[in-house]
């Protein structure tokens, strides 16, 4: 059989999901696929374009690459644009003359941005929002701007204003409508959503009908308004809705709606034999469809019905959840009520600023719709239920009403959606996708993404893949387990009791005795690593330890995104002398290293490479400092605040007691990193009780906090005891952080070994306290013995010759990495981003 | 000790250091015609492997000092940025076999470590 010739017109993202979807075909030797885009470069994500605005690169965008097409077999040409179609003939006609013939052609031309016609709409800085190229425009006008305003509020325009946001612009939206994202919210949620948006410094002006765009007084541009009243500003940029892109159809004979849109039918045809439309440039049920997810669906119909399939495009669920400036925001069906008798429930918090409506059938029994702003957590639930057409609860208020203990409402049962519930509408996976992967053995989100797909795409629906697959575990009576690993069918906290008990030293022992054959890997031999180091505390880079050190012990020093690696020395408690701080000055300038206080209250230099690791510690070591275990899992900083020592509130010696408890617990190698804070009054200057370990002073002593966290995920510690002497302090820490050490999973800090420990804080202070396990002296001992090995790594590593060879980058040669770029920014140095590298600096050459 | 496999045709050999530079079950990286190789050796297998240093994902110098295990039956580094595996026989990522690498031959003579390139 001859090959199929098969041409598709533009190169989107739907137009390439068309592409992919043959080649990953089993029928992809039946095809022969052309592809031309009007854009310097092949498809890319546009969803996701505000990215770009945040640190993304075009590289980060692109869907496939050159590469990829070509060893598939793609012919492609870039810049070039088909100008005429001739049906009779079947061949397209290039904007540069040339003539290709189809069998099949697919038009997926997509859409552009509509510019209503406003006089002095074509003046420079008056740009749009769709390509690359659009952002590079913004980019470049946004330096030459102080204000920028978006004509539209919908959901681009809310995305384009979060983009001038970032490039630094105060930043006004105007709307036309009388709310923001008037197609997806009803009134109430219209409203919560601006005022959330102006609470982020964007300004909105709704109802507002620009009449004209004329030179400005302060600005360089006023825009006037039918209302009389004006805004000034530098750049306009237009996001007021899309148009399909159906121009070379409607000249070609194809049939295009009144409104524009090529018409085609549920097989994706348009009028014309053997061409097809997808993706925004179609129009079907006179309807155009602005998202993705229906985009991909129709090229996945278009490509079965040209290889013999049955597959229907059948109109697509348009429910969205995103995060606009920050802002959660969700519609769900028929959000504005509508449907002929349709009833709503409304629940608004104006303290915490939610709001959520549900929109019932006039019997109650199904779900018509839902806006959702401020907390979308039921979103899921309720777009599935919209979707499947799923009896409601008796009492459907209870989908939004928050539950007393403060947790969301009542979600549904994954049990209770249909197998044809479609949970990712992205890449178009259902329940049964994933029941059935499950079934297949896959029992972690990265098997079903591989296995299926799913929340691969946007990525909104992974919550409720995951309940999915854990609920088909279940029911398929797979117990999760906690292995470590595919070399251990331990949990951290059993190989820590091995270690501990049959007294095992090295990690060749462990594998051997208790391991499943393999040599390891990067999960398990810093785990082990980390476990001999808690019990024995050897130097962590002795012969049979050092294979096991992660990315920043292996070179005591922790790595930075260009392979480079920052220095951290140890300042107990916060506490440095004149003489020392210059020590630090000096060496960062004689190095040129960057330099920044840290959040524990140290000083961490920047960009040192493998060959001055050695140099630069050996000053800093003569000059009296210690390494400051900034690379390990272990004790970070113990921060303080100045304490009775010069505060007029202080009642204890914070200081003190900060250096004392950090020159204690340095060094000490445990699950996760560990931080302490040591507040000298009940004003709480140090913040210890956003530590794993806060230590409060009162009139009597110490209150002591456990498991407490900043960071990603706060949590406010315990208090655990009260008005405690120096001495019952320090034993309770050595018993908390020992039973953490020995109980705790790999990476788990504090607060989640808390929150998970069977009991949780009453059990740990029967165990702590109480002494209920009769372990208390163990674990006290083991603390002692770890404290008693106690070494400074650097100082060992700089006197060991044999150690300091390996600090070099290369093996053969004093060369160092001709890799690094650095650009100069508030009078540092620091890694030169993608573009700097392409526009300035050579970079090596490496070869695939 | 078994060579490793890649391509044979107009092989030539590139000593790079003595076997004895190599530390059990960690990498190191070597400078050849201006291209920076990782090297590993594993201990256990006394058997020595190479592949480009250049991390694609990471987009630094980085390989040579990765963790070195096993995933199932392939030998493996992980990334010490962020954690992808390249396999040492072939140099393929296992997570994205588009960012997969170069994997060079191997040999070991008179305790010497000698690269094919």
């Amino acid at each position: 059989m001859s090959k199929q010739r098969v041409i598709v017109v533009g190169n989107g993202m739907v137009g390439h999901k068309f592409i992919d979807g043959i080649i990953n075909s089993d029928h992809a030797e039946n095809y022969e696929i052309l592809t031309f885009s009007e854009e310097p470069r092949l498809a890319y994500d546009r969803v996701k374009l505000s990215s770009y605005f945040s640190g993304s690169t075009v590289d980060d965008l692109m869907l496939t690459s050159e590469e990829h097409y070509q060893s598939a077999g793609v012919v492609y040409t870039l810049n070039d644009k088909v100008v005429d179609i001739d049906h009779d003939s079947k061949t397209v006609k290039l904007a540069s003359g040339k003539v290709e013939g189809y069998d099949k052609l697919i038009l997926a031309t997509g859409s552009y941005p509509f510019v209503p016609p406003i006089p002095g709409k074509d003046q420079p800085h008056c740009l749009v929002y769709r390509t690359i190229e659009d952002l590079e425009d913004i980019t470049a006008s946004a330096q030459e701007s102080k204000v920028g305003v978006v004509v539209g509020g919908g959901l681009l325009g809310l995305e384009a204003a979060n983009a001038l946001k970032n490039l630094g612009l105060e930043t006004h939206v105007v709307e036309f409508a009388p709310r923001l994202m008037a197609v997806q919210l009803d009134e109430g949620g219209g409203n919560l959503l601006r005022r959330k948006v102006e609470a982020l410094d964007v300004n909105v002006h709704t109802e507002k009908n620009t009449k004209h765009i004329t030179a400005g007084e302060k600005h360089r541009y006023r825009m006037e308004f039918a209302d009389g009243s004006y805004l000034e500003t530098d750049m306009i940029l237009f996001s007021a809705g899309i148009r399909p892109q159906d121009e070379l159809a409607r000249n070609c004979g194809i049939d295009v709606g009144e409104r524009g849109g090529i018409v085609i039918d549920n097989f994706c045809r348009t009028s014309v034999e053997d061409i097809y439309a997808i993706g925004e440039c179609a129009l079907w049920d006179s309807k155009i469809f602005g998202l993705v997810a229906p985009g991909y669906q129709m090229a996945k119909v278009a490509f079965s019905h040209i290889d013999g399939g049955e597959e229907q495009f059948t109109g697509a669920d348009m429910s969205t959840k995103l995060k606009l400036l920050g802002v959660d925001v969700a519609s769900v069906g028929d959000a504005h009520a509508r449907t002929p008798g349709a009833q709503t429930y409304t629940y608004e918090d104006g303290v915490n600023e939610v709001y959520k409506r549900l929109i019932v059938s006039e019997d109650r029994k199904k779900l018509l719709g839902a806006v959702l702003v401020g907390d979308v957590e039921a979103y899921g639930t309720l777009q599935q239920m919209c979707v499947n057409s799923m009896d409601l609860p008796d009492a459907p208020e209870q989908l939004i009403l928050p539950t007393s203990d403060g947790s969301a409402g009542a979600a549904m049962g994954v049990d209770a959606l249909p197998d044809t519930a479609q949970l990712c509408s992205c890449l178009d996976v259902t329940k049964g996708d994933i029941v059935e992967a499950v079934q297949g053995g896959c029992c972690t989100m990265g098997d079903i993404k591989a296995k299926t797909e799913a929340s691969t795409g946007c990525g909104g629906c992974a919550a409720l893949v995951k309940s999915v697959m854990d609920n088909e575990l279940k029911n398929l009576g797979v117990e999760v387990n906690n292995h470590l690993c595919e070399h251990f069918s331990y949990s951290r906290a059993e190989l820590a009791d091995i270690v501990r008990v049959k007294k095992i030293e090295s990690f060749d022992e462990l594998l051997e005795s208790h391991g499943n054959g393999g040599l390891g890997c990067e999960i398990c031999k810093p785990t082990v690593g980390s476990i001999l180091a808690s019990f024995w505390n050897d130097y962590v880079l002795e012969d049979k330890h050092m294979g096991l050190q992660d990315t920043n012990d292996i070179y005591l020093g922790n790595m930075q995104k260009d392979g480079t690696y920052s220095i951290v020395p140890r300042v107990a408690g916060g506490e440095i002398t004149p003489d020392k701080l210059i020590v630090l000055g000096e060496v960062a300038k004689e190095y040129d290293l960057y330099t920044k206080i840290t959040g524990g209250q140290r000083i961490d230099l920047f960009g040192a490479q493998l060959h001055e690791l050695p140099a630069i510690w050996k000053k800093l070591v003569d000059a009296g400092f210690e390494t400051g275990h900034a690379y390990g899992k272990s004790l970070r900083t113990v921060k303080s605040c100045v304490g009775s020592t010069w505060c007029r509130y202080g009642v204890q010696d914070s200081v003190g007691m900060a250096i004392a408890l950090e020159n204690r617990y340095k060094g000490l190698r445990s699950p996760h990193k560990i931080k302490f804070a040591v507040s000298g009054c009940t004003r709480e200057c140090a913040e210890a009780q956003s530590k794993d370990i806060g230590v409060i002073a009162t009139e009597n002593g110490w209150n002591l906090y456990v498991c407490g966290n900043g960071g990603m995920r706060p949590r406010h510690g315990d208090l655990f005891a009260t008005d405690l002497d120096d001495e019952t302090l320090v034993k309770y820490i050595d018993r908390v952080l020992m039973f953490y050490i020995r109980t705790a999973d790999r990476l788990q800090r504090t607060s989640v070994w808390l929150e998970n420990l069977e009991g949780g804080l009453d059990y740990l202070r029967e165990v702590v306290i109480d002494d209920k396990l009769s372990i208390g002296q163990e674990l006290e001992d083991d603390m002692t013995s770890n404290i008693g090995k106690y070494q400074c790594e650097w100082k060992t590593t700089i006197e060991n010759p044999e150690k300091l060879k390996r600090f070099r980058h290369f093996v053969n040669s004093d060369e160092t990495d001709s890799n690094l770029a650095y650009v100069v920014e508030r009078d540092q140095r620091r890694p030169a981003n993608e573009k700097e590298r392409e526009n300035h600096i050579p970079t090596v050459e490496v070869t695939a | 000790m078994s060579e490793n496999a890649a391509s044979s045709q107009q092989t030539q050999w590139v000593e790079v250091c003595d076997k004895n530079a190599l530390d059990a079950d960690t990498g190191v990286c070597a400078l050849i015609d201006g291209k920076q190789i990782a090297i590993f050796y594993v201990g256990k297998l006394d058997e020595v492997f190479a592949i480009d240093n250049y991390d694609p994902i990471g987009k630094a110098n980085v390989l040579s000092r990765g963790i070195i295990g096993t995933q199932g039956e392939r030998i493996c580094v992980a990334s010490p940025l962020y954690k992808e595996h390249y396999d040492l026989r072939t140099g393929e990522c296992l997570e994205s076999p588009e960012h997969s690498i170069t994997a060079y031959a191997v040999k070991v003579e008179n305790g010497k470590v000698c690269v094919a390139v």
